[in-house]
């Protein structure tokens, strides 16, 4: 490792109530990839921030290739040469790919110019990506190598990459760490946030761990255990979820040859998804975002009904029952998108508490609330499931994301599901969190229940799926025992692969 | 520079006070307009809402006008906030309001000149029935075929003048009328008068049944669980249809209620205040209940303190016109800019304003 091409010093950024950033400190080397690594609310957004300008701290200062470097804007920053991909991408949809280049440039070049100059660093690089393509018909892969290719194209000293991985399938991972790696072969610096520890494990040459604002340690991650990882970012250990072989009842629900139209121009349609669950299992069906996840989940939480027979629950029909009639017999689910879905982020925990839990909890007589048994219930929700909030009376948007979704699976969980369905159950959720819902979920399959976690994060579902399946283009593949996957194997399954196919 | 910023938790207190903030920026700003129309801004302002509650020489009339004005804004104003509160936008009560009244003033006439105590109350339910249908037309049409509610409401208003136009020049028109249009007045037909309850305070039925109506809603909103659909729908659709509500019950419940609501204000207003059926008997109380349910914060008591505040605007602006010879049109601009300000207010209940650079 060569000299340092950033060095952090005394960062520190407060808002009201809270610091994000206490006197953080570390060097990113020439060359170097290095991992920033925290839980959500630690401080990693804000100092890649500061770092691209986007925010100004309070105190410390960076230099930057041996100059002082305090970016007022973004412009600025990227002048200096700092690149960076976020994890929500910025694109339009229904611009083509070098439009959408052109329109972050300063002064970009004819279009067809810029045309050429994408192939040539897409080749470089190998990630194929054709500049005259309608962003609108990309993957959410595709869309990132956009992202990448358009801070190449600025030939940056330091790229910054936020959750890169979270919506790419193994093999896409592959081709990204290839680059990164190429990248770095060539001198350029790569600060890297995840929470993903294997993946820092095999990519990173160094990683600063952030907690609570604070530096807790930086590390070699090859030499420091996933655990040990966990437990620095976390603050205490915790206890990896432990799967209770149970005993694997009666099919819970059965699903057979579901087609259904897709939810909206950008959606997926389902078409003739076969699978059933048993009690005390937890199917996992993977896949890379927008394949029909949303759908399969609608289409079973009740929001939209499907044809007769298509969806059956203990041999009955009820394809055509909505999500009340579902909940009450026993049929519970937890949408992805917590806000605005599965909660209502103005309302408080309690009134979001009764949205679900109005039939099976009878916190409803005669048409009228029971709101002090609802409160009990919320109350029941925080305390079992460890949501960090002042009060039951808080509105839902007033906590975290990882507050948030432990809140809502609590409420779910607690009803004693028969079968409970969950669309990617950790997103964005905290290694602490995450542990403490994915436990709770084999806890609920070992005392009888039928579980299908539908998730894009592969070592969740290897770690707590007994079968899994992939969904690709709303197709499912068939459904094979997790025990018998490699990660590989997933990958090509989720690629539309057969499970046989995969295998060889 | 400054900006906003968004509350974690909306802020009770600015709940509270900004409409208090709302009037007294709406005095100000208003108190400059009247200057600059030459007339005293002081004085104008102490017209408007002083006198007509407290000056010994117009209180006694303008007194009980308060609650006779108030009392239909009240009614449609809480039927128009339930569907507000859930996203639903029926900008039509002023149509539903005439429906209402043709509907129960042509149900009274019918029985003309019998005498029985079947008659008013067979009234009331024609005329929440007649205005309750005519928001059925958006609500169906909503349901079925995705219409745009404010649209088809809105252009029903003046369905409705037509109608009304027509019926008060033929079908309801007064036989011993000597031709001038209009219906017979339904003050001088007593099973069909809305009397005075209390000589001299203002009450009548139209009245009390909006107080009745304001104990309802807010039992409603905090208590039932159809109030709680109702605000989950305005709050978060996708999370509405997640718990199990059915938007399509929603919409026909809330354009239902508002457009019922504002039938029976229609039928209260035309058999008390206004006597009879004519073609320019309704004086934009469907619209300005528009202005006075968000002016409450579209919650049951705040419509309630609101209703009076309007009428009061209504009542002192008149007075003002006829003691300063303000123009109609600089009131109407007063009436405006109250609703202007108190949404430009509003924003602080959710929004923080933080000076310095953006982070």
């Amino acid at each position: 490792m060569s000299d340092a091409l950033l060095t952090i010093k005394d960062v520190t950024k407060a808002y009201p109530g809270v610091v994000a950033n206490d006197a953080v400190s570390f060097d990113i080397g020439q060359g170097e990839v290095h991992a920033l690594l925290g839980e959500n609310g630690a401080g990693k957004s804000t100092l890649v921030k500061i770092i691209y300008g986007l925010v100004k701290p309070d105190r410390g200062e960076m230099v930057f290739a041996g100059a002082l470097f305090a970016p007022a804007e973004p412009r600025v920053a990227r002048a200096a040469g700092v690149g960076m991909v976020f994890q929500h991408f910025s694109l339009f949809d229904a611009l083509t790919v070098a439009e959408n280049i052109a329109l972050g440039m300063e002064n970009p070049p004819v279009q067809r110019d810029l045309a050429s100059q994408i192939s040539e660093v897409s080749q470089a690089y190998g990630l194929p990506l054709d500049p005259w393509r309608t962003v609108g018909s990309l993957s959410a892969g595709e869309r990132q190598r956009v992202e990448i290719i358009r801070c190449l194209l600025q030939d940056p000293k330091l790229l910054i990459m936020d959750e890169p991985t979270s919506v790419l399938t193994p093999q896409e991972v592959e081709i990204l760490f290839t680059t990164l790696r190429q990248l770095k072969s060539e001198g350029t610096s790569i600060l890297y946030i995840s929470h993903k520890l294997e993946e820092i494990r095999t990519l990173c040459d160094t990683a600063t761990i952030l907690r609570r604002g604070q530096k807790v340690a930086t590390c070699t991650p090859a030499e420091t255990t996933a655990r040990a990882l966990a437990e620095m970012m976390v603050g205490a250990s915790f206890e990896a979820p432990q799967k209770q072989t149970g005993k694997v009842g009666e099919v819970g629900l059965e699903v057979c040859g579901l087609s259904m139209p897709a939810l909206d121009t950008f959606g997926t349609a389902l078409k003739g998804v076969n699978f059933s669950v048993r009690a005390g299992e937890v199917l996992g069906l993977g896949g890379v975002a927008g394949n029909g996840q949303d759908e399969l989940l609608s289409a079973l939480s009740g929001e939209r009904t499907s044809a007769s027979n298509m969806v059956q629950m203990g041999g009955q029909d009820i394809g055509h029952f909505g999500p009340v009639d579902r909940r009450a017999l026993g049929l519970f689910s937890a949408p992805e998108e917590r806000l605005g879905h599965a909660a209502a982020p103005n309302m408080s925990l309690i009134e979001n508490a009764l949205m679900t839990g109005a039939k099976r909890q009878s916190l409803v007589r005669n048409g009228f609330v029971n709101w002090s048994k609802t409160k009990g219930f919320t109350e029941e929700i925080i305390a079992r499931f460890d949501v960090r909030t002042p009060s039951a009376g808080n509105a839902a948007r007033s906590l975290s994301g990882g507050n948030l979704q432990k809140f809502v699976i609590g409420r779910e969980v607690l009803q004693n599901p028969d079968v409970l369905v969950v669309n990617q159950p950790t997103w964005g959720v905290d290694a602490a969190a995450a542990a403490a819902i994915r436990q709770a979920l084999l806890d609920l399959a070992s005392q009888g229940a039928a579980i299908i976690v539908i998730s894009q994060d592969l070592d969740e579902l290897l770690e707590i799926s007994d079968r899994f399946g992939a969904l690709n283009a709303g197709v499912l593949s068939d459904i094979v025992p997790t025990a018998d996957l490699s990660l590989d194997q997933i990958g090509l399954m989720m690629g539309g692969a057969t499970p046989q196919e995969a295998a060889q | 520079m400054i900006r906003l910023e968004k509350r974690l938790e909306p802020s009770r207190m600015m709940t509270a006070v900004t409409p208090v903030i709302a009037v007294v920026l709406t005095m100000i700003v208003g108190g400059i307009m009247f200057a600059l129309l030459g007339k005293p801004p002081l004085e104008a302002i102490r017209i408007i809402f002083w006198d007509p509650l407290f000056d010994p020489n117009f209180a006694s009339y303008s007194r009980p006008q308060l609650l006779v004005k108030a009392g239909p804004l009240i009614l449609i104003a809480i039927g128009l906030s339930l569907g507000f509160r859930a996203g639903i936008w029926n900008i039509g009560a002023e149509g539903q309001y005439i429906m209402g009244a043709i509907c129960g003033a042509g149900m009274g006439l019918a029985f003309y000149p019998t005498e029985s105590w079947v008659i008013f109350p067979l009234m009331v339910l024609a005329g929440g029935f007649g205005g309750w249908l005519w928001a059925m037309i958006p609500a169906v049409l909503k349901t079925r075929f995705n219409t745009n509610e404010i649209l088809v409401s809105l252009m029903l208003v003046y369905v409705a003048e037509a109608i009304l136009a027509s019926v008060s020049q033929g079908l309801l028109k007064n036989p011993d009328g000597m031709g001038f249009p209009g219906s017979r007045n339904l003050q001088q037909y007593p099973s069909a008068a809305n009397t005075e309850l209390l000589a001299n305070s203002g009450m009548h039925w139209g009245v009390v049944s909006a107080f009745i109506v304001v104990i309802f809603a807010y039992i409603l909103l905090t208590r039932h669980i159809s109030g709680f659909h109702i605000r989950l729908t305005g709050e978060a659709p996708r999370a509405a249809r997640f718990a199990g509500v059915k938007p399509a019950r929603v919409i026909i419940l809330c354009l239902g209620i508002s457009g019922m609501l504002a039938g029976l204000a229609g039928l209260f207003e035309v058999s008390g205040p206004a006597g009879q059926i004519t073609i320019d008997f309704n004086t934009g109380y469907g619209f300005t209940a528009i202005i006075v349910a968000f002016l409450g914060r579209l919650h049951p008591v705040g419509i309630l303190l609101a209703g009076l505040l309007m009428a009061l605007t209504y009542i002192g602006g008149e007075l003002a016109q006829l003691m300063l010879g303000l123009p109609g049109a600089s009131i109407q601009l007063f009436q405006g800019m109250l609703l202007f300000f108190l949404l430009a207010t509003d924003v602080f209940t959710n929004f923080r304003i933080r000076l310095g650079e953006a982070t």
